[in-house]
């Protein structure tokens, strides 16, 4: 399962109405499985849209979730729901026998390095919800693995046993850390990975969560890097608000350098969301949105043509 | 291979799409006819240039792409947050991102065309000599003898022009093209004599006016051969946690069912004015808040000849398939053949005393 990031997966999308077979919990977070065998086609890294209620729903936008995990065999795909908004605790609400509406899978994947090399996967919060399947594909590559688990506190970890029980069996480390030190160590999931990253060997980090970490978590490696002098290769997936998640409405965009050189607004649902971080200008992406920067192109301010 | 069309959502049950109706509409320019497949086609950034929507519909049942607004060279478009979702609807402040033409032609239209779908490209400039200057590549890149087909013509890809003029006139203190009478008919008037006689040109209209019928009129007077009915209402969203607004730019364009009232109002007010013999009587295309076939039914009975289907695109990639399929049904339900026979029944409802 290897592609350059950006290549389309195999996977042709499709919307489906598809039931709920299992909704319960996954520590603070809902967590649903859902039966259709196109989603279950889905690869570590991607995501699903999901409508809000039915057609005379007032909330006419899609929520995206990143996919926990997906199963071919089975036929299931499943999510973990943080419910922020109206929307999400609508979605959060389902039960088994209940029908979703789901488009998907859509985006770019994680691309895990060949059979021998390294991959640390690094989940912030329910950004963790994809890392115990990635862990999963590594391993059964032939790739070894370790893990990040973070969190503001105990109670936003999310799926620490699942990752546990992967990167555990297979040897690995698993390191989880929460802000307020309420389960595991103390302090932010960067100081446990820059330790993970001690060792000078070639690898890749895989990173999902909120934007502010995914800045730390390319900073930490590129300090390692240059510490160490193996190269370390960050992937992240990013998080960016969507009206559709298919690649028609301009909304999910953020600076990225090209191969070319040049920065462009890019879309996180079609471009992403498993960005190469060390393209992403991090140096225009804040808190509450992104800016363009002025030697983007097309800039108002007169970028490159 | 394409996913079904009309996949039914929220357990609405899907029409029948095989009994005959003649959902076609045919559009008039001064050297032509161009007669689409179907009276309901996407709405202007709401289906980028169609490649993407190609996995959820078939497009070549729609009567045409609408494609995102291309502007002359590549434009980065707005910082984010662009979007805001707002009850029934969502604010947008994109900030017409795009490559260009040049790119548009190279990648964008080729696709269009071989896919077998018709495009309605839709177009912007900063000031007059940017509406032009887009208006003549693309009559150039759409030669008789280019790969592209005739323009206009049932082999074209090209089936109309729609001019956006609900952006900021550099040379007129930034003011929008669509609200002042005399620089919407400027640009029109441009666009058409730089087009291809045998292409209509379509003007979109702001609802953000005073008199919607006076914009209509100079516009039709500067040559318009159709109307597009209408664009985005100006509005803002604050973050009452942030205690900040939402979009980056603070103000966005306002669409979704929200507004369909307004749309149909609009609709409303020109086609009765054209009934009336105050307007010359052209093709208005009804956009704004189509999220069913009942809804399309809403501005073709107000007079609209053909829909667009915008906003819930995003939501329902499969929408405009699923609404011309729906619309059929209502078309039916009137015990018509015809889409035609259906538009502007509604003013004849009100001049019989047909309502309540």
């Amino acid at each position: 399962m290897s592609a350059p990031a950006g290549v389309l997966p195999a996977a042709r999308p499709a919307q489906v109405t598809a039931p709920v077979v299992v909704a319960d919990r996954l520590g603070g977070y809902a967590h649903l499985v859902i039966a259709d065998p196109v989603l279950a086609q889905a690869l570590p890294g991607q995501f699903v849209a999901v409508a809000v209620g039915d057609r005379q729903s007032s909330m006419l936008l899609r929520r995206a979730f990143s996919v926990h995990r997906a199963d071919p065999a089975a036929g299931t795909l499943e999510v973990v729901v943080a419910a922020h908004g109206a929307g999400t605790a609508w979605i959060a609400g389902r039960r088994a026998g209940d029908e979703l509406d789901v488009v998907g899978p859509l985006g770019t994947r994680f691309v895990l390095p060949p059979a021998g090399g390294r991959v640390v996967l690094v989940g912030g919060g329910y950004g963790s919800a994809p890392f115990a399947w990635t862990a999963q594909a590594a391993v059964a590559a032939g790739v070894r693995v370790d893990a990040v688990v973070g969190a503001g506190d105990a109670d936003r970890l999310c799926d620490v046993d699942g990752v546990r029980a992967v990167v555990g069996a297979a040897g690995g480390q698993v390191l989880v850390t929460t802000d307020d030190g309420s389960a595991g160590e103390p302090g932010r999931v960067t100081d446990a990975l820059a330790r993970l990253l001690e060792e000078p060997v070639p690898t890749t980090v895989a990173a999902c969560g909120p934007m502010a970490m995914l800045a730390a978590v390319a900073r930490t490696a590129a300090a390692a890097q240059e510490r160490t002098g193996a190269p370390v290769d960050v992937q992240v997936a990013v998080e960016e608000a969507m009206a559709c998640g298919i690649g028609i409405c301009m909304t999910c965009v953020l600076p990225v350098r090209g191969a070319d050189g040049a920065t462009r607004m890019v879309r996180a649902c079609t471009d992403g969301p498993v960005i190469d971080a060390a393209a992403v200008r991090w140096d225009c992406v804040g808190a509450h949105g992104a800016s363009v920067p002025a030697d983007a192109v097309g800039a108002p301010e007169g970028g490159a043509a | 291979m394409s996913a079904p069309a009309a996949a039914s959502v929220g357990g609405a049950t899907a029409p029948d799409p095989a009994a005959a109706v003649d959902m076609s509409v045919r559009l008039t320019a001064p050297a032509g006819t161009v007669d689409l497949a179907a009276g309901v086609l996407t709405a202007s950034g709401c289906a980028a240039a169609g490649r993407e929507l190609d996995p959820y519909l078939d497009l070549t049942t729609l009567g045409g792409v609408v494609t995102k607004t291309i502007m002359r060279g590549a434009r980065s478009g707005r910082p984010t947050p662009r979007m805001a979702e707002t009850p029934s609807g969502m604010l947008n402040s994109i900030g017409l991102q795009g490559p260009g033409i040049a790119h548009f032609l190279a990648h964008d239209l080729p696709w269009v065309a071989e896919r077998g779908a018709r495009a309605v490209v839709s177009v912007a400039g900063e000031d007059v000599e940017e509406f032009v200057d887009i208006a003549r590549t693309l009559r150039a890149a759409t030669s008789d003898d280019g790969p592209l087909g005739r323009p206009g013509t049932d082999g074209g890809v090209l089936a109309a022009v729609e001019v956006n003029i609900s952006c900021p006139n550099v040379a007129n203190r930034g003011l929008v093209f669509a609200c002042d009478p005399g620089s919407a008919a400027e640009v029109v008037a441009a666009v058409r004599a730089a087009t291809d006689p045998r292409v209509p040109v379509l003007a979109k209209l702001s609802p953000d006016v005073t008199d919607i019928v006076a914009i209509a009129r100079s516009v039709l007077a500067a040559g318009a051969d159709g109307l597009v009915m209408v664009n985005t209402l100006l509005g803002v969203a604050i973050d009452v946690d942030r205690g900040a607004p939402v979009l980056s730019r603070v103000t966005g364009g306002l669409s979704g069912p929200a507004i369909r009232p307004v749309a149909v109002r609009c609709v409303w007010q020109v086609t009765a004015a054209m009934r009336a013999g105050l307007l010359p009587t052209v093709p208005v295309v009804g956009v704004g808040g189509v999220r069913t076939g009942r809804d399309a039914a809403e501005l073709v009975l107000a007079g609209a000849s053909a829909v667009q289907v915008g906003t819930v695109t995003f939501g329902d990639p499969g929408a405009p398939a699923r609404v011309r399929d729906e619309l059929a049904a209502v078309v039916r339900h009137h015990g018509l053949g015809s889409l035609a026979g259906l538009v502007g029944r509604a003013h004849d409802a009100v001049r019989d005393g047909g309502h309540p």
